[in-house]
């Protein structure tokens, strides 16, 4: 029976109604009084020496306030990167300087060169126009097993090469993996591409910073998925600001998907030039310039082997990745390709040798950073994807392979660096397979034959490490921060509640799930919780929100926080009831005496924490109390997922004619709001499987940076899905049991449709290993005829 | 500039505006309607879609002047005359139908329009009308259960809620 209230329960998100009657208020509906614009002029090539930035014209044109270039910011420092990884020789990872604007040189079609402050928007555009630039064009360097040859172009003259990193996890003794390799009964060796992709929330980046001579305060909007991370990275790291002289404010934002995480030089201009300048400044992304300044997804070239002894037991996996870091270190980049991708290659599996081994390169192009899944797709991809060619090859069917290789035991230690704490991988297929009808799939396919179609049938498992992340195991790996969350609980004289919280919430509707918690916990309507996130001058310094952790690390610490504030409830009630403590229960809203039908209820207590007249003097007054949480190990949502494609042999044009995915997320707050998240997953995952690619040609001019170019899924090309979230393995170390689903959807999906569409070929006699995504029709067509 | 009047939401407005000054800047940037989002440059993602004289129309891709002397209606027009939200507003809700609000109005405009023409439109219909509407959230599923459960359509059989 599905439950109207509380934990379980489907309740309607209350944030809807301001944004159905337009009464949001995202970064862009925000203006200041007197602001001033900024528009930044932008390379228009790969990579180029910069001569000469002469601005002499354009700052005489109507309405400019000020032109600053490169040499305005010598001495403020670059955008920090957030994580320090460490090579296979136990040397840091090459750094290079990320300025705010260009200095020296320019190094990815769209690098900020000037920026121009004007009192209208046009009057700063046309004035761009003005600026007279003098760059010499280098050589593009964008192939990255070229780019790691000795002798390569440099990006970065200062380093030694274009290698970021040589990294490895996993058995660090070839010799040994090259035994595991040569004694196996079977290989199979796939090559193959992750391709980049472009996050794309509906909302492109903001910002408006202002400036207050009186008090010395600045104020920044942005859109953001975590404004306290960005408040100490630019204070701390880039402008030498006081942190409690700014405030950084993320108020409604429009998707996030990763690239809201990072933090941009756009925003740290216009902190810096609302002082400079004297008057706030604001900026607004065209969608343009969103392509070719957020940090891209992505991007992986790889090698994977799979090693199987006679009776199909995975006996070895190996990987050998290029990973693409673009022009420079986005914030978080640097852990994307290693903790958050090598770490996830045991997959759902009891491969007992695994190794990893990543070069990160830096190219003529944008950055790359975390995406929606953040490495666990590129590594769910290699996994899947070679599991199904090994099945093909050894004549046996695909689900059965990975079912006889399932971990089945947990707590599991993986040979990559994980334990798992607990799944049940069976169980999840076992869903799958009935909620994906797979019974009935050979009379769906002869129905499409009848039609002249041929109909694919693709399956994957995936696994994902969310809740990110314990301190204390993150710092050891090269984390320049924590990744713990906070959650302040304040309730009222009158008994309303305000939940002050470092998770910032842009569609995953935070504002109605987690006082569902709470209202729980003491037996309250939902109604009387209220969330507050996104201003760092209200709520306690908390990580954000990204890597499915909102709930299961920023929840965790709201539930310790009402946990304390029960207790002192308790207390005061126990007073009232001249009682003792421990007698004292709270059911629904009243605090009782065990056993008695003595009680008062919850809002006379908390009037009473206000009005302290009849009060237990040991006790202080007020009813308010923050917690910290720092997870105990990561959470490992898992899943199974299921795509049935018709391709056109005419054509080679692939539709997806069924989509189901089985996940277990553990306990479950809201199911709409999950099923939601999962749906939102599956449609990126199959936008990157057959639609999205972001292309650079062979100069690094950046061909895919409007939405006429970059194929964005739309409602036509998905169809509805199916999803099963029954099977429940609770975390076993949160106060919820709950372990993460924003990136499920995402992670699982892309090998599922792969998988699909080349079963549909195999199965219309066409023997075809591989089709690097996205699947298009000419791909596809190709590989059939080809 | 040029001085332009129209009826935006049953009121009379008017405003001086640039040549160049498009539809979606004048409601958002003169008349403060912030409720209409611009979520690209190309007219591609919906986000700004208005109905001008009863038709769904992408604010981007209209300068204020052309629409001098029209009937505009925007998201902040849609809710019922006691401030509830309408048919289509409310299904959205009922079913999910949007996670973080940015493609929401858009959406919402577009669905007025669909159903005002086609009071019950299939799936296959309804994606096909959304084509112009972009959304990155919700993978559409419940986007188009939503319209078609505004339609008066039983949704209940529709996979996974």
């Amino acid at each position: 029976m599905p439950k109207d209230s509380g934990i379980g329960a489907s309740s309607k998100r209350r944030e809807d109604v301001r944004f159905l009657t337009g009464a949001g208020n995202y970064t862009d509906d925000i203006n200041a009084r007197g602001q001033a614009y900024v528009h930044f002029l932008r390379s228009d090539i790969a990579h180029g020496r910069i001569k000469n930035v002469d601005t002499s014209a354009a700052e005489g044109m109507p309405g400019v306030v000020r032109i600053f270039t490169g040499k305005d910011f010598e001495g403020v420092g670059g955008i920090p990167c957030g994580w320090e990884v460490t090579d296979r020789h136990g040397a840091p990872m090459q750094e290079p300087a990320h300025p705010i604007l260009a200095q020296g040189k320019v190094r990815h079609v769209g690098d900020p060169i000037a920026a121009v402050v004007a009192d209208s928007l046009e009057q700063a555009r046309d004035a761009a126009e003005a600026i007279d630039l003098d760059i010499e064009e280098l050589p593009a360097v964008l192939d990255m097993k070229a780019a790691a040859q000795d002798g390569a172009t440099l990006v970065h003259d200062d380093l030694k090469n274009n290698i970021c990193y040589d990294w490895h996890l996993g058995e660090a003794d070839n010799d040994k993996v090259d035994e595991v390799f040569a004694n196996a009964a079977h290989v199979t060796t796939l090559d193959l591409v992750n391709n980049r992709l472009v996050a794309n929330p509906m909302e492109p980046r903001v910002a408006v910073a202002e400036y207050n001579r009186g008090t010395e305060e600045y104020t920044l909007y942005t859109t953001s998925q975590n404004p306290h991370v960005i408040r100490l990275l630019m204070c701390a790291f880039v402008l030498g600001l006081p942190e409690h002289k700014v405030r950084v404010v993320a108020p409604d934002v429009g998707g996030g998907f990763g690239t809201k995480i990072f933090h941009y030089a756009e925003e740290a201009f216009c902190t810096f030039a609302a002082k400079a300048c004297n008057r706030p400044i604001k900026w607004t992304a065209s969608r343009s310039e969103a392509f070719m300044s957020d940090a891209q997804g992505r991007d992986h070239v790889s090698t994977i082997e799979l090693a199987l002894d006679a009776d199909n037991n995975f006996v070895g996996l190996r990987t050998n990745t290029y990973a693409n870091l673009g022009a420079y270190l986005s914030t978080f980049s640097s852990s994307v390709p290693t903790w958050l991708h090598g770490t996830l290659m045991a997959g759902n599996y009891k491969t007992p040798v695994i190794q990893v081994n990543v070069k990160a390169m830096f190219t003529n192009t944008v950055p790359v950073d975390a995406y929606r899944g953040a490495g666990r797709p590129e590594a769910t991809f290699q996994i899947e994807r070679v599991i199904d060619k090994a099945a093909r090859e050894l004549g046996v069917d695909p689900i059965a392979l990975r079912r006889q290789n399932f971990i089945t035991e947990f707590p599991y230690d993986t040979p990559v660096a994980l334990t798992y704490d607990t799944g049940n991988y069976h169980g999840t297929m076992d869903k799958l397979e009935a909620a994906a009808d797979l019974a009935g799939f050979a009379a769906r396919r002869a129905e499409s034959e009848a039609k002249g179609k041929l109909r694919g049938l693709g399956v994957n498992c995936y696994i994902e490490a969310c809740g990110i992340a314990p301190s204390n195991i993150v710092g050891m790996l090269g984390a320049r921060a924590g990744l713990y969350d906070a959650a302040t609980v304040r309730v009222n004289a009158t008994g309303s509640i305000s939940v002050m919280v470092g998770a910032h919430s842009h569609g995953q509707g935070h504002e109605t799930a987690f006082p569902q918690v709470v209202a729980d916990m003491i037996g309250i309507d939902e109604s009387m919780v209220e969330i507050v996130h996104g201003d760092t001058s209200k709520i306690p310094f908390g990580m954000g929100t990204y890597g499915s952790r909102s709930l299961a690390v920023c929840g965790s610490a709201m539930v310790k926080a009402t946990e304390k504030v029960i207790e002192k409830a308790k207390r005061i009630a126990a007073h009232l009831l001249e009682a003792s403590e421990a007698d004292i229960e709270l059911k629904d809203g009243q605090f009782s005496i065990a056993g008695t039908d003595k009680s008062v209820a919850w809002g006379d207590v908390t009037l009473t924490a206000y009005v302290p007249h009849n009060y237990p003097l040991e006790v202080e007054p007020g009813l308010e109390e923050t917690a910290f949480y720092d997870p105990a190990n990561f959470t490992f949502p898992a899943g199974a997922y299921a795509c049935e494609v018709e391709v056109d042999p005419e054509t080679g044009k692939v539709s997806i004619e069924k989509f189901t995915a089985a996940d277990d997320f553990g306990n479950i707050v809201n199911p709409m709001i999950v099923d939601g998240q999962v749906h939102g997953g599956i449609g990126q995952g199959i936008g990157q499987a057959l639609l999205e690619n972001c292309a650079y040609d062979e100069n690094g001019q950046l061909l895919s940076a409007s939405y006429m170019d970059y194929a964005m899924p739309r409602a036509d090309d998905v169809p509805f899905y199916a999803v099963d979230h029954s099977s429940q393995t609770p975390c076993t170390h949160n106060p919820l049991g709950v372990k993460g689903c924003g990136e499920a959807g995402a992670i699982g999906s892309p090998p599922a449709v792969v998988n699909a569409v080349l079963d549909a070929l195999n199965s219309g006699g066409k023997a075809v290993d591989h089709i690097d995504m996205p699947v298009s029709p000419s791909r596809v067509w190709t590989a059939m005829n080809g | 500039m040029t001085q332009v009047s129209m009826t935006v939401n049953g009121k009379p407005v008017s405003g001086d505006v640039e040549g160049r000054t498009l539809l979606s800047s004048f409601l958002r940037d003169h008349l403060s309607l912030t409720g209409t989002h611009v979520g690209c440059d190309t007219a591609q993602c919906g986000a700004c879609v208005v109905h001008v004289d009863g038709e769904a129309v992408k604010s981007c891709n209209m300068l204020a002047l052309e629409a001098d002397g029209s009937e505009v209606g925007t998201i902040e027009g849609q809710a019922n005359s006691d401030g509830s939200l309408n048919t289509i507003q409310q299904a959205f809700q009922d079913h999910h139908g949007l996670q973080c609000g940015f493609c929401t109005p858009g959406m919402v405009m577009s669905a007025a329009a669909l159903l005002k023409e086609n009071p019950r439109p299939t799936e296959a219909e309804v994606r096909k009308y959304l084509e112009g509407n972009l959304c990155r959230c919700t993978g559409y599923h419940n986007i188009v259960k939503a319209i078609m459960a505004a339609s008066g359509q039983n949704v209940s059989s529709i996979a996974a809620e």
